[in-house]
């Protein structure tokens, strides 16, 4: 996370934009202009040359994330949802080939060079991981790591630093700040060490913090607490946060809006709420009805087990481009226009009522709740 | 030992699994007296019942699942499947009993060896048990075998022609079948789940939770289902056990934990899990615990240094829940067995009323 040349100057770095000079004080979360996203990725694709041929991880996925915003990204093993969020911090091997633009409060960061991605990652656009016994330094003082991120990117001296390292600590709910400093990672156990994580992530004060499953290693009531703090940060700092998980608990729990990932694709995009109420895609349909909830065995007919709905089929590989929606077979819906297109991410003409959100969009060439008649994807 | 004609009780009456104050200690690192990871744990699964055992990391939920297959031993305690004791049988007497009991894991790449084909995974419990279809044989043919393998991986969902394969070439999914139908090929009276759909993709959780439920009523074993997921629990338990720090702190028939919780660690952790809907879970009432489990597991009570076990003289929740008052702190509670309409319940907390009547630990603390 942290980056390792000191970020003594401020000279403009390597990115083209005008608004280059701007941003480039680090602590402007504010910053954004309202409406505007601070986070904006455009047709990011990501290959691997693998033996048996290209891998195509991500296929031309865009999103944007405004100050203040919890956007989730979902979707099963696979999908790319974390290497898109590695794509866009810069941290894929020399192996991957990248394409497509990511823009930091308008700055270009595809392509931009290391060093002046250093400076950005863990002041501007930092990020937490699923398992922080991984991300921690297990030989460096819980301060020191903390610190590490203030010297480097804000020039603070060793006792500046550790002072901020306190309250950051403080902040994000571990007791006893002063005397933890000094402990080290295995000391802590695994919520307080994901909240170590958090502090160094937040340091900085990012315009964007990308959090990659982090609560995903950790048991439920701890989770509760993580969640809590990752919705505080973003009301009290402003900070946009993007979401990557599986659990769709989580992101009825966290996200504003959701993007929902299907081998490589977005296939929909929409706010929380209009998603988990009226979602168009039939593979999200399906993600949906895959999870069991509380009442699922209650609501079986007398005498019969409940059964969850499962996606028929598996996953395609990810060795092709085809031009066909890739969850064409395993689809109920599908039908030659499927096969013989890909479908683009697009508006979704639905028989929404007033409330449907306008931003709603979907790769499906029949979407649910357009053309179908109500209740017909409900048959098991 | 207890494998007298007499302890045994008649075929078909004993439950599937009864386990009597089981405890497993472990000796803490650097000699400091012994980890108490399982303290006294009685439950029962009754033949044909799948019963849920439920926590979060560290509660010991899964030694248990170790001991009652007997891949560890129980410092104290009992274990009886099918009315045997099994507790401190030798390797070489228990294994002809192993054909009673098995267990799926929660990650089948690590417990299916990857140089074995399909046909050998799931046939080795059958050669070794000597039983094809059902009914002990001296010594079975090869082509036996491999019917009742394809007849088996039919069961569990997977083309015969999955028999000639090895475990890296099927999904997770699918791998998970395997071993389903590994653990089932002998038509075991009991069978232990240790998480077996933490490690697979919410679509394939799916597939394999309505597997289990389909084979569990078609075959009727016994079904001990060790899970921290909730609502994995709530859909294929007809009970509920809950474990906090090596203790079962709450049991009730699944419908009723759900509807109403006494144990205020179990409101938190139902409280705690999201819901997947967003105007639900924003209006759900919850329960933020402070702390977690690890490092309390060795707090007070603890052994002292001669190794010798003390009983533990407070509630092991005390030092999170929100409602814990003097008492909780000096006495550890009883558990006591509650009225209720489904069967009986059990809970061990000072605070539920002998009527059944629970405090509401979300009025106490409540973050919104």
């Amino acid at each position: 996370m942290n980056g390792t040349t000191p970020a003594a100057s401020d000279a403009a770095s390597t990115a083209s934009t005008p608004s280059t000079a701007a941003a480039a004080s680090t602590a402007a979360a504010g910053g954004a202009v309202a409406g505007e996203p601070v986070l904006r990725v455009r047709d990011l694709s990501v290959t691997f040359h693998a033996e048996e041929g290209e891998v195509h991880a991500v296929d031309r996925i865009g999103f944007d994330v405004e100050s203040g915003e919890v956007l989730a990204v979902v979707g099963e093993s696979g999908c790319g949802k974390s290497v898109a969020s590695l794509a866009v911090m810069g941290l894929l091997p020399g192996t991957a080939r990248v394409s497509g633009s990511v823009l930091l409060r308008g700055r270009e960061l595809a392509g931009a060079e290391e060093k002046s991605l250093r400076r950005v990652r863990g002041s501007e656009l930092s990020m937490i991981f699923q398992e922080p016994m991984t991300s921690l330094n297990p030989v460096l003082s819980v301060g020191r790591q903390i610190g590490e991120v203030l010297r480097r990117h804000q020039g603070l001296d060793r006792r500046e630093a550790k002072e901020r390292a306190v309250e950051l600590l403080d902040s994000v709910g571990i007791p006893a700040p002063r005397r933890r400093i000094h402990e080290y990672p295995h000391q802590l156990s695994g919520g307080m060490r994901q909240r170590v994580m958090i502090a160094i992530a937040v340091a900085c004060d990012p315009a964007v913090l990308i959090a990659d499953e982090p609560t995903t290693a950790l048991d439920v009531t701890v989770q509760a607490g993580i969640l809590d703090l990752l919705t505080s940060l973003r009301e009290r700092l402003g900070t946009a946060i993007v979401l990557i998980t599986h659990d769709l608990g989580v992101v009825a729990h966290t996200a504003d809006r959701v993007l929902v990932m299907y081998a490589g694709r977005a296939v929909e995009h929409a706010r929380a709420d209009e998603l988990f109420a009226r979602p168009r895609h039939p593979y999200t349909r399906g993600l949906l009805d895959a999870v069991p909830r509380p009442g699922t065995r209650a609501a079986a007919p007398a005498g019969e087990r409940a059964r969850l709905r499962e996606i028929p089929g598996i996953v395609p590989g990810l060795s092709r481009q085809p031009d066909e929606c890739t969850f064409a077979p395993r689809c109920s819906r599908a039908d030659e226009e499927c096969t013989a297109e890909r479908p683009a991410l697009t508006r979704s003409a639905g028989t929404d009522g007033d409330d449907a959100d306008p931003g709603h969009t979907v790769a499906c060439f029949h979407p649910l709740g357009a053309t179908a008649a109500p209740g017909e994807e409900a048959a098991p | 030992m207890s494998t007298a004609p007499d302890a045994t009780a008649p075929e078909g009456t004993a439950p599937a699994l009864e386990v009597r104050g089981l405890v497993r200690h472990f000796a803490a690192p650097r000699g400091k007296g012994s980890v108490r990871a399982v303290d006294g744990v009685s439950l029962t699964v009754g033949r044909g019942e799948v019963v849920g055992l439920v926590g979060e990391s560290g509660s010991g939920k899964s030694t248990v699942g170790r001991c009652v297959v007997r891949l560890d031993t129980p410092t104290a305690g009992t274990v009886r499947i099918g009315g045997t004791d099994i507790t401190r049988l030798s390797r070489r007497r228990l294994r002809p009993l192993r054909k009673d009991f098995n267990i799926v894991y929660q990650d089948p790449s690590a417990s299916l060896d990857p140089r074995m084909r399909v046909s050998r995974i799931v046939g080795e419990p059958l050669l070794l048990h000597r039983v094809v279809s059902g009914t002990a044989l001296r010594g079975c043919t090869r082509d036996e075998v491999r019917g009742r393998v394809e007849e088996l991986l039919g069961q569990v969902g997977l083309p015969p022609g999955t028999a000639d394969r090895r475990p890296h070439e099927l999904s997770g999914g699918q791998r998970q079948r395997v071993s389903i139908a590994r653990a089932l090929a002998v038509d075991p009276m009991l069978l232990v789940a240790d998480e077996p759909t933490s490690a697979l993709d919410v679509s394939v959780q799916a597939s394999v939770l309505n597997l289990l439920a389909d084979l569990q009523r078609d075959r009727g074993f016994g079904c001990l289902f060790i899970t921290h997921d909730l609502a994995a629990v709530e859909f294929l338990a007809d009970r509920i056990a809950v474990m906090y720090l090596g203790e079962i702190i709450e049991t009730a028939p699944a419908a009723e934990l759900f509807a109403a919780p006494k144990h205020p660690y179990t409101q938190a952790l139902l409280s705690a899990v999201p819901v997947p809907d967003p105007p639900v879970q924003r209006a759900r009432k919850r329960i933020v615990l402070q702390g977690d489990l690890s490092g309390s597991a060795l707090g007070p009570g603890l052994p002292g240094p001669g190794g010798v076990a003390q009983t533990v003289d407070h509630c092991r929740f005390h030092t999170r829940c929100p409602l814990a008052f003097d008492r909780c702190r000096t006495e550890a509670p009883e558990h006591r067995t509650l009225p209720g309409p489904g069967g009986t319940r059990t809970v061990a907390c000072h605070l539920v009323a002998d009527d059944g009547t629970a405090p509401d630990a979300a009025a106490a603390h409540v973050r919104p």
